[in-house]
């Protein structure tokens, strides 16, 4: 991403966050679930560059989700920003210990392979009846730095800190990408063997994405859980795990920005096909699907972006 | 098929008839502002065909009545104190997320005045904190879990039908009575809250009565898995003398083709807290003997009523099948939001009242529903209880539909908690004021 | 003693329900490498069209045996149908592009016939009973068997032992062998790749389809069933190692027995057993039981 496109991108969430009060509350609250979910979204791209798919990001979502949810529930700690740390920690943690299995699988494999992972945490959430099973329980608001908003200022405040942890992540995420680390992943997707000559760990560097991948759903799952103010087991289940996929497919994995606007125009679309087609909108969800795979490969993003001039063939 | 498409189409034509036709006698005076009720219920998944669709057939012809005044008395005044219904209809499926979003739609976008709804208890509880929040009045329609007033009080959310605790404890009693005593006992509940719940409720409430009473086999599938062979052999080789199931929807039919090819309903008799739901749909198949129940007193087991006769009549003349105890909950539901918007329109003179002069008039309202009477007791007046009864099985092959004999009735009090006291606190500590005479 | 052989004749019944939803979908991913997640609406439509169509032939009273043949024919009708129309009309337009992409083409083609279920048979269940109670039951030692698990077991046990058998002695097995090893190779020795593709593709839709049929009698068809079985086939076959029919049936009877063992003796554990084998499987032998290693690209 060039830096001009950072700068537009910046700019782009500042006008959000300024518009944002003069929205209508149903609007914002749906963007605030989206661009949470965005923050999963990206994670996606960052492992699609390296040619990974997961089937059970949920996984890292849930944790994150269920982190905040534990919190509330057991401590006196409502300080928004020390939850999202403890969340975005734990996520990371486990991102990085199932990382050492993860990191060794490739293709349809690794896909099965987290899903197999997130669907044990499904049953773990499942069984424990403390926790309400799969009723899950109800996620009390955070303080924000000592302040407790009420009503529509509440949305509103977390609806900024939503997108204040969007550009930040989406800014630290471009210059991930325009690092080397980063810029490896392509070529680790093309061909590893030609990386390992080079001297590169290409295990190593899937196990980096992996966990920042993680601690990304997991304040994505953390921000849901805020905004939801409830969790349940379904949030690890595979169906959701399926829905950041169609997400990121939606919108092309092209860019750090398709993410956000993807998620959005998801959260929309979902909305609106609810609303027109009650009895009938998964038709409705999979006709824009397809209808996108089959006339826009490159996923909406193709659509605000400028095409790239043509590179050398390889 | 009872869904004809045509003959559907023909009642949605002949409702816009008679809406069409009460318009015109009434252009002469001012109409009041319609009231809006967003309804929120299961149109696909798993859980339309048995709860998603009694319920929405249930909204659909007391909306018409009530909007053209053709409801029995005490609830013959036209929509809610003259004012006509407008419904919109909703889907319950996906996540809480999805729900929560929904909801805010409904209230946000759609400026519904009330909304009456939800059959899990997952976005039950989901939507209470969203529902005081938004100060949006919200009737809980089929959803169970006593948590949603336990965990806190609440002001705007209102649940008219009782909390699952009644269905399992009513179960116990009957079971207890019916066959005396009870050495052993087994129970096949899915996987998940709602089962979990229930068999908890049940082994309490079994323990409170007859302590000797020991658990044999506690078994919980996966929800909706389809195959349960494995459990059914667990099952035929324990020597239970009662199976308890919670089981609903396709599951608790697919576990009765299972189970019914293998004998063992035939064996040993099951009680299942929510069988009525599927006998229409099972038929001959279901085993004479088995103990059901429906959540209350309602289609077999309801109080005979002009209310009840008007009801059961309009829905089989629309839907050409009786209506099931989701359709009677919904009935509930709404006829409890009638009563009180109309208290409350009484108090004022007439005029249209405000959501909070509806919550006043809400709060421990007593009212008439077609299956039987309905006290706001628990919760502050928040929560309802009702009678409840429990029947066994018997299919009437010569006139080929199903019945319930040895029917028994429970009083609410005998099956509910005390006000105040939450209902596991209430079976842990032996049942203390169950008034059961 | 008797637990034992519960648990293997329940393994056995469970394993036949997994082989017969898990073997189309492995055939599918092994020709055409596609991960078919419309496999579950095969498997709903045709659990739909033999419980509406099998059920008016009971109920007209017509010899039993009729009645299963007609569950087959349905289910290859069903098949056939679908299979033509998403192969011709929407795969043929994405074959080549990402391996993932094609993986959502199948979601969204699945979103769509799931709803098409409502508007095709209407929100309500329907139910298959008749053959349950034709088949009737034997007694082992107390333990009730029903005759039609045993059926379905064999049946599965067959068309196991015919696919694998096909697969290596017919013609058609042979080329479909080669398209499986090496699709360039095959092109250029003349198989016409095309067809192959769009025959292994009603061909799955078929087993797909057959394993609702058979399943019909067992459960109540309704809106929702094909999204349980999706997971499960997935399970299965990845256990299996994908594209391998002798590996679906091995994954089937090692989750079968898996989950009965695990009913019959430890139930708390009956929700995690298919995806804790799953995960131990894939951390043991990545590319499943059955599946040959891959060379890596270069």
């Amino acid at each position: 991403m060039a830096p001009r496109s950072i700068v537009i991108g910046m700019l782009a969430f500042l006008l959000a966050a300024a518009v944002a009060p003069a929205l209508p509350t149903w609007l914002v609250s749906l963007a605030t679930v989206a661009f949470a979910n965005a923050l999963v979204v990206l994670g996606l791209v960052i492992l699609w560059r390296a040619g990974l798919v997961p089937f059970g990001q949920a996984l890292y979502y849930a944790v994150g989700a269920y982190s905040v949810a534990l919190i509330t529930r057991y401590s006196g700690v409502r300080d928004v920003l020390a939850m999202l740390a403890a969340a975005a920690a734990l996520s990371g943690l486990v991102g990085y210990l199932t990382g050492f299995l993860l990191a060794r699988y490739r293709e349809i494999f690794f896909s099965m392979l987290s899903l197999a992972l997130s669907m044990i945490l499904y049953g773990v959430l499942v069984k424990t009846e403390t926790l309400g099973s799969t009723d899950g329980f109800h996620v009390d608001s955070p303080t924000y730095f000592g302040a407790a908003p009420q009503g529509g200022m509440r949305l509103l405040v977390l609806f900024w800190l939503v997108l204040a942890c969007c550009s930040l992540s989406a800014l630290l995420v471009s210059l991930y990408f325009r690092s080397v680390a980063g810029a490896l992943a392509i070529p680790a997707r093309d061909s590893e063997i030609r990386l390992e000559f080079l001297g590169v760990s290409v295990n190593r560097l899937i196990h980096l994405n992996l966990v920042i991948a993680a601690t990304l759903a997991g304040i994505g799952g953390a921000l849901a859980a805020i905004a939801v103010e409830h969790v349940d087991p379904d949030m690890s289940y595979w169906t959701t795990s399926g829905g950041f996929v169609f997400v990121t497919i939606l919108a092309g994995a092209g860019s750090v920005a398709a993410a956000f606007v993807g998620s959005l125009l998801f959260e929309l679309l979902k909305s609106i096909a609810y609303d027109v087609l009650p009895g009938t909108w998964q038709i409705f969800l999979g006709a824009v699907l397809l209808l996108t795979i089959l006339f826009l490969p490159g996923g909406i993003g193709s659509l605000f972006m400028r095409r790239r001039r043509p590179e050398p063939a390889s | 098929m009872s869904h004809h498409p045509l003959r559907r189409m023909i009642g949605h034509a002949s409702g816009l008839l008679l809406v069409l036709a009460a318009c015109d006698a009434q252009a002469q005076q001012p109409v009041p502002a319609p009231v809006k009720i967003g309804f929120v219920t299961f149109t696909s998944g798993p859980a339309a065909a048995s709860f998603g669709i009694p319920d929405r057939n249930a909204s659909e012809i007391l909306v018409e009545n009530l909007n053209a005044g053709k409801v029995p008395a005490p609830y013959n005044q036209i929509g809610l104190g003259g004012a006509k219904i407008e419904p919109k209809f909703v889907d319950e499926a996906g996540s809480a997320a999805d729900q929560v979003t929904q909801y805010r739609n409904l209230v946000e976008r759609d400026h519904v005045d009330v909304v009456v709804g939800y059959v899990s208890s997952g976005n039950c509880l989901a939507i209470t904190p969203v529902a005081e929040e938004l100060k949006e009045l919200t009737v809980l329609d089929i959803c169970g879990t006593p948590r949603i007033f336990e965990e806190k009080p609440r002001h705007y959310v209102f649940r008219v039908n009782p909390h699952a605790t009644m269905d399992n404890v009513a179960a116990a009693r009957y079971v207890l009575t019916k066959m005396k005593t009870i050495s052993v006992y087994s129970g096949i509940n899915q996987n998940y809250a709602w089962g979990q719940d229930s068999w908890r409720d049940f082994r309490l409430a079994m323990k409170d009565l007859d302590p000797k009473a020991t658990v044999d086999q506690a078994l919980f599938p996966k929800l909706f898995s389809g195959e349960y062979g494995a459990e059914i052999s667990t099952l035929l080789t324990s020597k239970s003398q009662i199976i308890h199931s919670s089981f609903f929807d396709g599951d608790l039919e697919a576990f009765i083709y299972q189970s019914a090819a293998r004998g063992l309903p035939q064996r040993v008799p099951l009680v299942l807290t929510t069988g009525e739901t599927s006998v229409w749909r099972l038929g001959a198949k279901l085993p004479d003997g088995t103990i059901i129940g429906e959540r209350g007193p309602h289609s077999f087991l309801a109080h005979d009523s002009e209310l009840n006769t008007w009801f059961r009549k309009t829905y089989v003349d629309r839907f050409s099948e009786p209506p099931t105890y989701p359709a009677y909950d919904l009935a509930q539901s709404l006829l409890g939001l009638k009563s009180a918007w109309e208290k409350a329109q009484a108090k004022k003179g007439g005029a249209r009242p405000t959501t909070e002069e509806v919550i006043a008039a809400f709060e421990g309202i007593e009212f008439k529903t077609p299956s039987t009477t309905v006290r706001m007791a628990l919760a502050n007046g928040h929560q309802g209880i009702t009678d409840t009864a429990y029947g066994t099985y018997k299919f009437d092959k010569t006139e080929n539909k199903p019945t319930l004999v040895d029917i028994m009735r429970f009083p609410a009090e005998c099956v509910n908690p005390p006000p105040g006291v939450d209902s596991v606190a209430w079976l842990e500590g032996g049942m203390k004021g169950a008034k059961c005479d | 003693m008797l637990t034992a052989f519960a648990i293997l004749t329940d393994g056995l019944v469970y394993a036949a329900y997994l082989f017969l939803v898990g073997v189309g979908l492995t055939l599918i991913f092994g020709v055409m490498r596609i991960l078919n997640v419309a496999h579950g609406s095969f498997y709903a439509y045709g659990a739909y069209a033999a419980a509406v169509a099998v059920g008016v032939y009971f109920d007209a009273g017509l010899p039993a045996a009729g009645g299963f043949l007609l569950m087959v024919l349905v289910a290859m009708a069903v098949g056939l149908v679908l299979g033509l129309i998403i192969e011709r009309g929407v795969l043929r337009r994405v074959y080549g592009r990402d391996e993932v992409v094609v993986v959502l083409v199948t979601y969204a083609v699945f979103l769509i016939l799931e709803d098409a279920i409502k508007l095709i048979w209407g929100p309500d269940s329907y139910a298959l009973y008749q053959p349950l109670g034709v088949t009737g039951t034997v007694d082992v030692g107390g333990l009730v068997l029903s005759g039609y698990d045993i059926g379905l077991v064999a049946f599965a046990g067959l068309l196991a032992a015919a696919g694998s058998l096909a697969l290596k002695r017919t013609r058609w097995g042979r080329l479909l062998t080669v398209v499986i090893f090496d699709r360039e190779l095959a092109a250029a020795f003349g198989i016409n790749v095309s067809v192959v593709y769009t025959a292994t593709f009603v061909l799955g839709a078929m087993l797909g389809a057959l394993g609702g049929a058979a399943m019909a009698p067992k459960i109540s068809v309704t809106l929702g069933i094909g999204v349980e079985v999706i997971v499960l086939a997935f399970a299965v076959v990845v256990i299996g190692g994908l594209g391998s029919i002798d590996g679906a049936f091995i994954g089937a009877l090692v989750v079968g027995l898996c989950r009965a063992a695990a009913v019959h003796l430890v139930p708390q554990i009956e929700l995690f057993v298919i995806y804790a084998v799953m995960a131990l499987v894939l951390v043991l032998r990545p590319q499943g039981l059955f599946a040959r290693a891959q060379p890596r690209k270069i």
